[in-house]
Formats: structure tokens, C-alpha cells, sequence
């Protein structure tokens, strides 16, 4: 029987994923790609929670409304930054993104 | 069978959401990574599916698969000069972020496995737009409000930073 212990195991493999391509990719998209991807754990695990705890109220549905508007933001204003940085540096390479003052 | 058909349907599309996270972190392509990612997000909605989340189901693959997969590929397509190859490089010590990753991920496990979850056995709400609306309509009235502006501010913000300042 598959039951919330399924659905966290799979949230938390997914974080873990995001986790380790934050911290070793070294293009800023591909970051905003993981950042997403962690994002999205989140949302699994509060569906999850909202199906197996409380099934009649669905608080964590309307949870996960709030969480998918706050990451379209988020990755708006990102890709927003990436292009700026591009247009200034021609690099979206973070390793040579070092300089404190520009 | 209704249970079997349920577990197997479970295992496919946790597969598929596992395999295409792991690609996207993998593959040294940046281009297939997005496309991955795009594949990760229609897997988690068939999840959310099997989760009774029919309204949530439809929003993930409308605004994941939809507006975010496709913008991160435009974005790739933008600061990108010639060839694919070799976008999506890692850094040095792979090995030793692996392995903190993989400690993080064993303390999770343990901890998910050994808290004594309370699981409720109401019915299970049909029909959940009208639940989800009734909620945020009135509950979360302001958060709902707040996450308008939230949209407003974030579009204004992107434009403005895209287009770029005058320079002195």
C-alpha cells in the first residue's frame, strides 16, 4: 500500500537532487533550474501531507497555489537578473562572476 | 486491482520524476537538462493525480511545464553564444558534495521513517476547486491579495530589469 511515507520519500530524493545541483553547477540557469526542481519537493510534501492528514480541509492544496506564484516570480525576476548580468559581463559563468563592485 | 494498478501508476511516475531530476543535474548539455526539467514537472503532476490534487495537477503542467520550463529555455537560448556543447559543466569536488548530499538525504529518510505520522480517515474532499477557492476566498483572503501584488511587482520588476536603466 502506498502511503505518505512513499510520497516524502520521493519529495525528499527530489530535494536532495535539487540540493547537490545548487551546489555543484556552475551555469546561474542551470542553478534556476535546481532551485525549482527543490521547490517542487516542497509542493509534493505539502500535497501529501494535505491528502493523508487532514483529506476534507485541503489547506496544503491551497498552500501549494501560493508556493507555484511565489517560484513564476521568482524565476521571472531571475532570468530578468541573468540577462542584465549577461548584457553587462558577457558570462553567466558564476566563477567568473567574483568581482564585489562593478 | 484497483490497489495494484494504484502502486504500479505510484512507481512509474516517481521514476520518471527521480530519472529526469537526476538528468537535469547530469547532463552536460544545458539544453536537455531544461528539457528534463520540463519532463520532471509533468511526472510530479501525475503525483499530484494519484494524490486526489486534480486542480493542482492541471496548474503544474499550465504553469511548470507551460511558463517555467519554457522561459528557462529561452533563457538558455539568450546568454548562450554558439554551441550547446558543454554548458552544464560541474565544479571540482563533486565527490565530496555527493557525499554530504547523500548524509542529508540518509538523516531525512531516518527521521521520515521513524516519526509516528497520525493519519486522518475522513473522506476525502471531491470536487477541490471549489474547496481550494472557498479557502483562499476567505481564510487566506489577504495572502491571496498579497500574492497579486506579489505578480504585479515581480512582472514591473522583470521588465524594468531586462530592459535596463538609462546609463549615465
Amino acid at each position: 500500500m502506498i502511503g505518505l511515507i512513499h510520497y516524502l520519500t520521493v519529495a525528499a530524493v527530489l530535494f536532495v537532487i535539487g540540493v547537490y545541483g545548487i551546489l555543484t553547477k556552475r551555469n546561474i540557469v542551470a542553478i534556476l533550474m535546481c532551485i525549482e526542481l527543490m521547490l517542487n519537493a516542497v509542493n509534493i510534501n505539502l500535497v501529501a501531507f494535505s491528502r493523508f492528514m487532514q483529506p476534507d480541509v485541503l489547506t496544503g492544496q491551497a498552500f501549494v497555489v501560493f508556493t507555484i506564484t511565489v517560484a513564476a516570480a521568482e524565476v521571472a525576476v531571475g532570468l530578468a537578473l541573468v540577462f542584465r548580468v549577461y548584457h553587462d559581463h558577457d558570462t553567466v559563468h558564476i566563477d567568473k562572476l567574483n568581482r564585489m563592485r562593478w | 486491482m484497483d490497489e495494484l494498478v494504484y502502486n504500479i501508476a505510484f512507481y512509474i511516475f516517481a521514476a520518471i520524476t527521480i530519472a529526469s531530476a537526476i538528468g537535469v543535474v547530469t547532463k552536460p548539455n544545458l539544453v536537455h537538462s531544461s528539457l528534463l526539467l520540463a519532463l520532471c514537472f509533468i511526472g510530479i503532476s501525475g503525483l499530484y493525480v494519484l494524490l486526489q490534487a486534480d486542480f493542482l495537477a492541471a496548474v503544474q503542467i499550465l504553469v511548470y511545464s507551460g511558463a517555467v520550463a519554457i522561459l528557462i529555455v529561452l533563457g538558455i537560448m539568450l546568454t548562450q553564444r554558439s554551441s550547446m556543447e558543454d554548458t552544464n559543466q560541474n565544479s571540482g569536488w563533486r565527490r565530496g558534495t555527493a557525499l554530504i548530499c547523500g548524509c542529508f538525504l540518509v538523516v531525512v529518510l531516518i527521521v521520515i521513517a521513524t516519526t509516528p505520522w497520525h493519519y486522518s480517515s475522513a473522506l476525502v474532499a471531491q470536487d477541490t476547486p471549489s474547496v481550494i477557492a472557498q479557502l483562499l476566498l476567505t481564510d487566506y483572503m489577504v495572502a491571496f491579495e498579497v500574492a497579486a501584488v506579489l505578480l504585479l511587482g515581480a512582472m514591473i520588476g522583470a521588465i524594468a530589469l531586462a530592459k535596463g536603466g538609462k546609463e549615465e
